[in-house]
């Protein structure tokens, strides 16, 4: 294992009856690769269709068949491995991962063992203290098994081979993550980064992102403790949850003087706990040895080029000219990031304007508003051509902040042209001082103690714009309210 | 007229292009040659409607003159090979009524060419076997018998039924497959020729996987010039298999009968065994002899690591072997033995699924591959492998265009002769022969005389990578001098 050691951070560290301790959480994520066909054969690789659809003869397994390499997967690992910032090696080995399983029909999965397709690379994550490298110690490519259903007969169980030979990325990490925080962090990154790339589509309800997560604890400074495995998390929070329940029980056992044994576990939801499904000693051996059906893997030097010139912008260096292009703050930057559909979207609303305002319209309003029909920027009613308009609105002097929460409203729910709503629906900013003057005199006469009071303490001024906004309906333009009060009050 | 199935492949292809015959004549001779020689136990399911129907239709391309290479010529076909809608199961109880739906690429090549099929041919269970003894179908009948006995002799295998049809006339060629020796071995104890291709010569595809990185089809036939036109029509590169090769195939036919002279022929010393009987020894001098006397020039060779090769193919091949097997596991198709519960279900299955030959193998291969042995065994096999290839490559560097060998250690043996001896002994029949696989070269097996019991032996060629060609001029002129061999009728 990778000794890669961070000094420990107080934050993060669990307290126990005997002190501290801290925990060491490495992940092996596996993400289906987005593509028409499997790994090794032509058949359908979509999901969802009826049992054993997409089942080729290689997939079956069927007497003599063979294994053919899908091209577009190797292009799909070595996009994600470049994406990951990691050594793509122009050489590897697929091997056979044996073991007998109804859902395997081969009776062997096909895998990289020795000598993955990617070696090294990292990942950064954006925590409150910073950012923080998480590194990647190898991405190999490997097939899915099939799926096993127990559920449908008394006696039998059926076998669905639909995902059977489906291409998948084992993505490794080292040893680097040190809290549930960060291990959901890591994924977020992680799925972001796989989705720029239209590698996945880090779907984890459907299973095109499964993470086993291996855990250990430890005194600050101490060696590295006994880690256990927890297999097939299929969500951010329950691989949160894993790992603050299994790291407390690793301690709980060592302080109570007991010791850890290594063993594959599995997180069950619904108690909220992790419980033991195979020790060492029930380890399979996997008799991995190089596929001989399949030639080494030797790649053009020239064609990985080509797929490092055609790689799109990445999540960190998109975040970075955010904050250079449109000097919005990393925050905002990264939120505007974390899908690639948002980021684009900024950008067409933000080219041209002022890029503060629109990353705040963009995630205070319209994020907030996705978010609540849990919708994603894809499904937005709101165009990027019509957001734009309301901001140019504000910005204009046309519609008051409150107004364009309104106006946003109305676009989402019934669509059309900002700025013919505006006008047409009497949205319009009050900027007539008489009229203002008229409204802010009669608050003032209606109010003749706070008045008094307001001389001697200015800021209750911001008392009187308000009742005279809310007398206007919120068209009033605030900053000539605001200028008037203040000059009726006799305070400057 | 003449019994039709005297007649080779060439002889039998020119005389229907003659229109001397029909494709149904020739179809119907065979057929009922196959019924008179049942005893024989060289087909494990014949195909009569299929073969009339195609024969009728080659027939009618021969008269609309579309006639294909192998237009109308009867084959046998290795149960190794899947055949679309026939029976195809290595000649094992595991895959009992497996019939596929698809055809290897290996005999859609020779349907492609017009050949006409026959039925499926015995052979050792899934291709382990040098005797044809394994085969969940009954031993195969050797046709050559020693001088005045009627015991029974074995083939050879694991192509046996394959040689034995073709010794037997009861096909005009036959495919077969070679892991270790398995056209080769059969071929020489029947008097037959046989050419195990370069590895990637022919596409594995639909050809039920033994040994992966050892496995290669290749034809056997009455001559050397029948193996040279089957191999034509059965080698391509295949998109199928990514193994195969794409380099052109020659025609072979025409590198048969060219003269000799001049080619560098190695003989390796290390093929020279202690306790070699000595009719092998002067079978391989008389060989050297007629290659020396036709213009060739011999010269003594080394392959130092030949002692090694048997050892390691014996862990290389069980290996992959133990691991390509594993999907005869009764959830799919072919036998199941139901069970308790999933495991019990594999356990009864493959209990009674394999025999004991093929069970010993998975066994060897698993413990091979085991954590803990894999380096001693396994890895250091693959060593062994490289240093036997690079043997060759360093006399072929050195200007030999071929090696020549005797092709087995001994002639054709009785069959139950070897039941009660260790396993080992059995694998020795292979020692010439696994080298060539281990280094993924072609090799020839062609007929060069007979023992003083009147059974035939064989001489093995080696060749340089997808040198076929040279292969089949030398064996060419060996049957030149020695003449082809047919074994007395008696069944």
């Amino acid at each position: 294992m990778n000794m890669a050691v961070r000094t420990p951070d107080p934050k993060k560290l669990i307290k126990g009856a005997t002190g501290d301790w801290e925990i060491i959480i490495g992940l092996e994520v596996h993400a289906q690769v987005t593509s028409n066909a499997k790994l090794f054969s032509g058949a359908s690789a979509v999901f969802g269709a009826e049992p054993n659809m997409h089942v080729s003869l290689v997939d079956a397994a069927m007497p003599g068949m063979l294994p053919v390499i899908n091209e577009e997967c190797v292009a799909q690992a070595i996009r994600t491995g470049l994406g990951l910032k990691a050594a793509i090696n122009l050489y590897s080995v697929f091997d056979r991962k044996n073991y007998f399983y109804p859902d395997l029909p081969q009776g062997y999965q096909i895998s990289q063992y020795k000598q993955p397709i990617v070696g090294e690379g990292k990942v950064l994550l954006d925590m409150p203290e910073g950012v923080v490298e998480i590194g990647i110690e190898r991405l190999h490519l490997e097939q899915d098994a099939g799926k096993s259903i127990h559920d449908q007969h008394p006696t039998m169980s059926f076998v669905d081979l639909n995902r059977s030979g489906v291409a998948l990325m084992e993505i490794v990490s080292k040893p680097d993550l040190r809290s549930s925080e960060e291990v959901k962090a890591y994924l977020a990154k992680l799925r972001t980064i796989l989705r720029y790339l239209g590698t996945c589509d880090g779907n984890m309800e459907e299973g095109s992102m499964r993470a086993d997560i291996n855990v250990s604890v430890r005194k600050p400074g101490d060696p590295l403790g006994t880690r256990c495995e927890i297999k097939n998390v299929n969500s951010m929070r329950f691989a949160a949850q894993a790992v603050e329940f299994e790291a407390r029980r690793q301690i709980g056992i060592i302080e109570d003087g007991g010791k850890i044994d290594q063993e594959t576990r599995l997180y069950d939801p619904g108690k909220g706990e992790t419980r033991s499904m195979r020790s060492k000693e029930e380890a399979h051996d996997y008799r991995y040895f190089p596929d001989p059906d399949l030639l080494p893997l030797e790649l053009d030097p020239a064609w990985v080029e080509g797929l490092k010139a055609q790689l799109p912008e990445l999540p960190d260096e998109k975040k970075a000219r955010f904050v250079a292009d449109y000097g919005i703050t990393p925050y905002d930057a990264m939120v505007l990031t974390l899908e690639r559909a948002s980021a684009d979207y900024y950008e067409q609303v933000a080219k041209k304007r002022d890029g503060k305002a629109v990353a705040n319209f963009m995630i205070n309003e319209l994020f907030g508003r996705l978010n609540k029909d849990g919708k994603g920027i894809e499904a937005s009613p709101v165009s990027p051509e019509q957001l734009g308009s309301i901001v140019d609105l504000i910005g204009d002097g046309t519609i008051s902040g409150k107004i364009a929460k309104d106006l946003f409203e109305i676009v989402y729910t019934e669509g059309g042209d900002p700025r013919k709503l505006v006008e047409e629906r009497g949205l319009k900013q009050v900027t007539d001082t008489g009229a203002i003057e008229k409204a802010v005199d009669e608050v003032i006469a209606a109010n003749p103690d706070k008045a008094e009071q307001a001389k001697a303490k200015p800021t209750l001024s911001g008392w009187f714009v308000g009742q005279v906004m809310k007398a206007t309906g919120g068209k009033a333009n605030p900053q000539a309210v605001n200028d008037l009060v203040k000059a009726k009050l006799g305070i400057e | 007229m003449t019994d039709l199935t005297s007649l080779t492949l060439a002889e039998a292809r020119d005389a229907l292009k003659a229109k001397s015959f029909t494709a149904v004549e020739l179809t119907d001779a065979y057929l009922a040659a196959m019924e008179k020689a049942r005893v024989l136990n060289a087909y494990v399911a014949e195909t009569p409607e299929k073969a009339r129907e195609m024969a009728k239709t080659s027939d009618e391309r021969i008269a609309a003159g579309k006639a294909g290479a192998l237009e109308g010529l009867p084959l046998g076909i290795k149960d190794l090979y899947a055949t679309k809608g026939v029976h195809t199961q290595a000649c094992s109880h595991i895959l009992d009524g497996f019939e596929p739906t698809y055809e290897s690429t290996v005999s859609a090549n020779l349907w492609a060419d017009g050949a006409v099929m026959l039925g499926k041919l015995n052979m050792d269970e899934f291709a382990m076997g040098s005797s044809n003894e394994t085969s969940h179908y009954g031993s195969v009948v050797n046709p050559w018998r020693r001088n005045g006995s009627d015991a029974n002799l074995v083939p050879g295998g694991s192509s046996g039924g394959s040689a034995a049809a073709v010794a037997a006339r009861l096909c005009l060629g036959a495919t077969a497959t070679d892991t270790g020796g398995s056209i080769r071995q059969p071929a020489a104890f029947t008097g037959t020729a046989g050419i195990k291709p370069t590895y990637g010569r022919c596409s594995r595809w639909g050809l039920v996987a033994f040994a992966s990185s050892l496995d290669q089809a290749g034809p056997i036939a009455r001559d050397v010039r029948d193996a040279a036109i089957l191999l034509k029509s059965m080698a391509s590169v295949d998109p199928k298999d990514t193994t195969s090769v794409d380099i052109p195939v020659p025609d072979y036919e025409a590198a048969v009968g060219k003269s000799v002279k001049g080619l560098r022929i190695g003989i390796p010393k290390e093929y020279r065994l202690d306790g070699m009987p000595a009719e092998i020894d002067a079978l391989w001098q008389k060989g050297i002899d007629i290659l020396r006397e036709a213009g060739a020039e011999i010269v003594d060779i080394s392959l130092p690591h030949t002692k090694y090769a048997l050892p390691a193919y014996y862990i290389v091949a069980p290996a992959e072997a133990s691991s390509n097997l594993a999907r005869y596991d009764g959830v799919r198709y072919g036998l199941r033995v139901p069970g308790s519960d999933i495991v019990d279900m594999y356990e009864n299955t493959r209990a009674a699924g394999f025999g004991a030959e093929v069970k010993r193998r998975i066994l060897i291969g698993t413990y091979v591959l085991s954590a803990g042995y894999y380096d001693a065994y396994y890895l250091r096999a693959q060593k062994v492998r490289t240093l036997i290839k690079r043997d060759f490559e360093t006399v072929y560097a050195a200007g030999v265009d071929a090696i020549l060998t005797p092709a087995t250690p001994s002639a054709a043996f009785g069959i139950g002769e070897k039941a009660d001896a260790d396993p080992v002994e059995m694998y020795l029949n292979d020692v010439f022969t696994v080298t060539v696989n281990m280094a993924g070269l072609p090799g020839l097996a062609v007929p060069a005389g007979l023992s003083a019991e009147g059974l035939p032996l064989g001489l093995q060629l080696i060749g340089r990578p997808f040198d076929e060609e040279t292969l089949f001029t030398l064996g060419s002129a060996i049957e030149k001098a020695v003449g082809t061999f047919a074994p007395k009728r008696w069944w």
